[in-house]
């Protein structure tokens, strides 16, 4: 494979469409779990996690199930319940095998479900990978790679942001603007000096 | 009749699903990079919100209640599939400029939280006043900031241009504008809340979803 278009993505997916600054995905986590940076962590892991397996999941679906029966239309319906069912597995299976892990991820896992960051990225592998129903080449090695680096850009914000949090914590800030705006307000900031990966255009 | 006008008004101003509940943030953020957009992304998410509550109010005694959930997002993500279709078919402009959010609105927490805590436990009639007021008050929402982003980033509302010789601030359509515009807006429902001595919004996200 390529290495070139394999380094392109994952740049890309990390820092230039970062799935949170830049596209928009996964935000309710983002804003809701980042208050402090334990947390914020164990969740990015367990996204990280999620999305890498989902789009195995996912690709392996769309290409040999909804592709060759020609009902790509059924995408999002497929998706979501594979995803959902997929999410509720691995918790019954950490939660009987690894009580350590599931202290420290559990909690979120269900939550995850409906994060728009994993079924975003198996939307995004289906819209890339393939064109007009043919198999790009490398597809699944790309598909794969972008899962995990949309977990990884989604760790690297989360980090980033619970800890910008913990100390806003100590801010004189106006009353009203405390707690969700000053995250926002944050977040915006962050996302312009991302932008800084892009080439900025003003 | 009043009671049905009051679930229709309440999800304007009271529980508005964006400003008030913290709701469904990702749509509103990344598609209200023009006044074309909003519209069109709020009655899509109207639409789905309106067929969602319909049959979920119907066949609300059928579904056993430990399974819910999975049968709600069949549901739910039926009428987004028909949304995608009507859109590809009749609006290709839109569907192009809306993207990948289409399918999401499968995930979207309003359309989830709209059949988990209404259409689940109400009739259809009231489900589908609920409906209707959810979804305008988030296509409410999402003209306010695209109203606000588009004046200040392109200088246009609509295509038309507003002021002459004002020199927009493109970052503004860009991802950091959008979040601006949303944190500076909650700060001012929290000013209004905290004036009328109400409880301010400290929590966002889907977690109250579930």
């Amino acid at each position: 494979m390529d290495v070139g278009k394999f380094l392109s993505i994952v740049i890309s997916t990390v820092f230039i469409n970062n799935f949170i600054l830049s596209k928009f995905l996964g935000l309710c986590s983002f804003i809701g779990v980042s208050k402090e940076t334990k947390p914020a962590v164990s969740m990015g892991i367990a996204v990280t996690f999620v999305t890498t397996m989902s789009s195995i999941i996912t690709w392996l679906i769309y290409r040999y199930l909804l592709v060759p029966f020609n009902i790509t239309y059924l995408r999002t319906i497929c998706f979501i319940l594979v995803i959902a069912s997929f999410v509720q597995l691995v918790e019954m299976f950490i939660r009987k095998g690894f009580p350590g892990l599931y202290k420290a991820f559990g909690i979120y896992l269900p939550l995850i479900t409906v994060n728009c960051a994993v079924l975003g990225v198996a939307v995004l592998n289906s819209d890339m990978f393939f064109s007009n129903g043919s198999v790009v080449k490398g597809s699944f090695t790309l598909s794969i790679t972008q899962g995990f680096f949309a977990g990884v850009g989604y760790l690297l914000a989360m980090l980033l942001m619970s800890g910008i949090r913990e100390r806003l914590e100590l801010l004189d800030a106006p009353e009203s603007l405390k707690g969700v705006p000053l995250a926002f307000i944050v977040a915006s900031l962050m996302s312009l000096a991302f932008m800084g990966f892009n080439g900025f255009r003003l | 009749m009043r009671k049905l006008i009051a679930e229709f008004l309440k999800g304007i101003i009271k529980e508005n699903p964006t400003f008030a509940l913290v709701l469904g943030l990702c749509p509103t953020l990344a598609v209200s990079t023009s006044l074309v957009n909003a519209i069109g992304m709020g009655a899509a998410a109207t639409f789905v919100l309106l067929g969602s509550n319909i049959i979920i109010s119907l066949i609300r005694k059928i579904i056993p209640n430990e399974i819910r959930i999975p049968c709600f997002i069949v549901v739910i993500a039926t009428f987004v599939t028909l949304n995608e279709m009507i859109l590809k078919a009749y609006f290709p402009e839109l569907n192009a400029s809306l993207g990948i959010f289409v399918p999401l609105i499968v995930v979207n927490c309003i359309v989830l939280g709209r059949a988990e805590v209404f259409a689940a436990k109400n009739t259809v009639l009231p489900s589908i006043f609920d409906a209707l007021g959810m979804g305008v008050g988030f296509t409410l929402a999402l003209v306010t900031i695209s109203v606000i982003r588009e004046a200040l980033g392109a200088g246009k509302i609509f295509g038309f241009v507003l002021l002459r010789g004002f020199e927009p601030a493109s970052v503004m359509i860009l991802a950091p504008g959008a979040l601006l515009t949303l944190g500076f807006l909650i700060g001012l429902v929290n000013f209004q809340r905290g004036k009328k001595k109400k409880k301010m919004i400290e929590r966002a996200g889907c977690n109250g979803c579930r």
